[in-house]
């Protein structure tokens, strides 16, 4: 391949609510087994992008842990490899990423010590399977400054968390708006991009003379009419899972059987960190309709219409509907939860009860009584 | 320099012609065990916990399933610098070249890997068995015994002493004597199998019993290093330890992980038994599906109804289909409104919609009565089963096959269809 990539991850945002409190976006566990960063990773890998920096910020922990090792996305190559660049104190900067752009400015060397000729930019929350050397093909072919992955969205999504963007007929971007109060567009932006890595460290230059971070409103908008900067429209599948009720949506539409099938049963595959966990197990009790079910999980009750994700247990005679359970949940008996997103590693308590009222997701975070202190 | 305290060599080599069309492609040590392992996940998984991080596993019937599933083996953290897993097949010599004729034979043609790693101590397992046990701690009886060899061992019924190889003790664990399947057992300790040789004594007795042909551990070894005086231990082992050797005992153990509280708990934090996993999405149970008493693997889709059963990943149950007391290997498909009833179905079979398998009245295995037994379907690996055919119990199939195999769309029991494979 003849690019690198760059992922950012170092984002929060207030709409995850009290999810966020615990991680970074891109650490989001996402449909069972994997997490948001797994999305982006596999499809570097996928498109032979063999050298790919991770930028982070906020709350790494969760992320660096599920990053220790590159070995799952094979990355771990004498070319190429996996990078994970936090800011640090240098002779020359002592702030934290003041923005996206200063985020890439501040590893700038990374960029300047490769050869490759392009870069690809991807964030850490998007859920998508996308092969990048298509977008460089269109990239080359119109032979655009930038190109900007878009994807047309339904029309009963709420599009103002979005980038907007228009384009006339060629596939120029004409328009970005970011985040508008009124929707002018469905063509959103996936924040993934496509640049020649030279133009981009010029960008990049140029920006931080002028004290300006951001990537999106300082290069993409600043730059669009000078620059030829072109969408290419993405049709597969493609959601962000940066908001509670995104997340909420995206875990649940992979009780579609199509969608199942797009991500998890045709080529190529998407990786995660491997936990070795036992297979999942049903006793006597269990009745599970219509839900996913990880790997590490032991069931007593009921569950409908939700996520369990890895090693979670569900205790004698509890009802699960219509929820997500994250990672090495242990649910007591006689417990009731609807409409929740219940936060890893919690012990909910025998006979409680937690509902998400009035369309309302609630978000169940519990102490945990079973990890020493 | 290399040194390494204690080397295993791991067995891996052997058929299992007792387990059937399971075995008719890939080595037993490569048979699916527990919805997502594969048998030689034990063994490998007891000496990463055991601290023992240089494996040679010695190959010879089928081996590429193993090879892929071992690789560099990553999912066992033996990919070392120094040491870590080394796949050991027969190969040629310059004044002859000659197959693995005995597990003593394959180590005694091995003896360059061992001299490499310069251990104190030699491990000899074997591929087949399902337990967790520390090899660690039987290292320390051996020295503190001063021993030449330790055997593992393992408290067996009375009853049933006489079908294993059994060893008589003084009171401080030193063998006295082997009897082999003994009419009248003496003793209820069953050699497993498993043994520590200091690694002198052992490069000495292969040396000396060079000659020997089909050289054995169990009929050669043992009792020649016995004989001439050398210290020779039992390790008496009390975990649970399950031979797999044949179909019935291989269903049994796979049927016992479904229990509330298993014997063998897979779902302890200590002691992770570790595999390749290619297939890492969640399983999905559909609106109308019924799952009762199972484990089932990753990636899996149940749309019918599957009941005390052992699903492996990436398996697609249709829609209607009722699958009972079954275990059901990766990938394989079972079309709908299908009924299953006590079957092994290997990987990557297709079973038609509206069959039925494992129905009608018990009947004797025609060609093999001692492999088919206590009414099991076994279905080989990539078998295919065509719609609406009735498949009796004792029976065996392997290889693709059509409605023309089945006389008025029927299987009667006791019966075999054996079209792919070695085993004919």
């Amino acid at each position: 391949m003849r690019a690198i990539g760059i992922i950012l991850a170092g984002g929060n945002s207030n709409r995850m609510r009290e999810l966020s409190n615990k991680r970074a976006i891109a650490a989001m566990p996402v449909a069972g087994s994997f997490r948001g960063i797994d999305f982006a990773l596999s499809n570097m890998s996928n498109s032979h992008v063999q050298k790919v920096a991770v930028l982070t910020q906020y709350n790494s922990r969760s992320l660096n842990e599920h990053l220790s090792s590159s070995k799952w996305w094979d990355f771990g190559r004498k070319q190429g490899g996996l990078f994970v660049f936090t800011p640090t104190i240098t002779a020359d900067n002592g702030f934290w990423y003041r923005g996206t752009a200063d985020a890439i400015a501040q590893n700038l060397t990374f960029l300047r010590n490769s050869h490759e000729p392009y870069v690809v930019i991807a964030s850490g929350d998007g859920v998508y399977k996308l092969d990048f050397n298509k977008v460089l093909e269109y990239h080359i072919d119109k032979k655009a400054d930038i190109t900007v992955v878009t994807k047309r969205m339904a029309d009963e999504e709420d599009c103002t968390r979005f980038g907007l963007v228009q384009t006339d007929e060629e596939g120029r971007i004409t328009e970005f708006q970011e985040k508008p109060f009124v929707v002018s567009s469905r063509l959103v932006s996936t924040g993934i991009y496509v640049i020649r890595r030279r133009h981009l460290i010029e960008l990049i230059e140029k920006s931080m003379e002028e004290e300006r971070f951001d990537f999106v409103r300082d290069i993409l908008v600043r730059y669009m009419s000078v620059k030829r900067i072109f969408s290419y429209e993405m049709d597969s599948y493609w959601n962000n899972i940066s908001s509670v009720e995104a997340y909420f949506k995206t875990n649940m539409d992979f009780l579609k059987k199509d969608i199942r099938d797009f991500f998890f049963r045709q080529y190529p595959d998407v990786y995660s960190k491997i936990d070795d966990l036992p297979p999942a197990k049903y006793n006597p009790g269990s009745a599970v309709r219509n839900s996913l079910i990880s790997s590490g999980c032991i069931i007593n009750g009921v569950v409908e219409n939700s996520l369990l994700f890895k090693k979670v247990y569900v205790g004698n005679n509890c009802t699960i509907k219509n929820s997500i359970i994250l990672n090495d949940v242990h649910i007591g008996d006689n417990t009731y939860i609807e409409n929740c997103i219940v936060e890893s590693r919690d012990t909910i308590r025998a006979n409680s009860t937690h509902i998400g009222e009035n369309g309302e997701i609630k978000i169940v975070v519990e102490k945990n009584e079973r990890y020493g202190f | 320099m290399i040194k390494k305290e204690m080397i295993a060599m791991l067995l891996a080599g052997g058929q299992g012609s007792r387990l059937g069309v399971l075995t008719s492609s890939i080595a037993k040590p490569a048979v699916s065990f527990g919805g997502k392992y594969r048998i030689i996940d034990f063994p490998l998984s007891n000496c990463i916990n055991s601290g023992v991080d240089t494996v040679g596993v010695l190959t010879q019937y089928q081996p590429l399933r193993l090879n892929t599933h071992i690789g560099i083996g990553i999912p066992w953290d033996l990919d070392r610098n120094i040491g870590g897993v080394s796949i050991l097949p027969p190969y040629e010599k310059s004044t002859n070249a000659e197959w693995y004729s005995g597990t003593a034979n394959a180590i005694f043609q091995n003896l360059k890997y061992m001299e490499y790693y310069n251990p104190e101590y030699v491990l000899i397992l074997g591929g087949d068995h399902i337990y967790k046990m520390d090899y660690e701690v039987m290292l320390d009886f051996h020295k503190s015994n001063n021993a030449d060899i330790t055997l593992a061992t393992i408290p067996v019924p009375m009853e049933e002493a006489s079908r294993f190889g059994v060893v008589i003790t003084d009171d401080k664990r030193r063998i006295l004597e082997f009897e082999e399947k003994p009419p009248k057992p003496r003793s209820n300790l069953a050699s497993m199998g498993i043994y520590i040789f200091n690694w002198k004594v052992l490069r000495q007795a292969l040396i000396d019993l060079s000659e020997q042909p089909g050289c054995d551990f169990g009929k050669h070894i043992i009792p020649y290093c016995h004989e001439r005086g050398d210290r020779v231990f039992a390790y008496e082992f009390n975990g649970y330890w399950k031979d797999v050797g044949t179909l019935t005992s291989y269903w049994e153990s796979n049927m016992e992980l479904i229990d509330i509280v298993p014997e063998f708990n897979l779902y302890e934090e200590f002691w992770k038994i570790y595999t390749k996993n290619d297939v890492t999405p969640p399983q999905y149970i559909a609106a109308d599906a019924v799952v009762e008493r199972c484990i089932i693997g990753e990636g899996t889709e149940i749309y019918g109804r599957v009941y005390n059963s052992v699903i492996g990943a990436g398996v697609t149950i249709g829609k209607n289909a009722e699958v009972h007391d079954s275990i059901i290997m990766k990938n394989t498909e079972i079309g709908d409104n299908t009924k299953v009833n006590k079957a092994i179905i290997a990987e990557n079979c297709v079973i038609g919609f509206d069959s039925e398998l494992g129905v009608g009245e018990e009947a004797t295995n025609v060609k093999f009565p001692k492999i088919y037994t206590d009414g099991l379907v076994t279905i080989g690996e990539g078998s295919v089963i065509p719609n609406n055919v009735r498949i009796g119990k004792n029976t065996a199939i392997s290889g693709g096959t059509t409605l023309d195999d089945y006389p008025s769309g029927q299987l009667k029991s006791g019966e075999s269809i054996i079209k792919a494979g070695d085993l004919r």
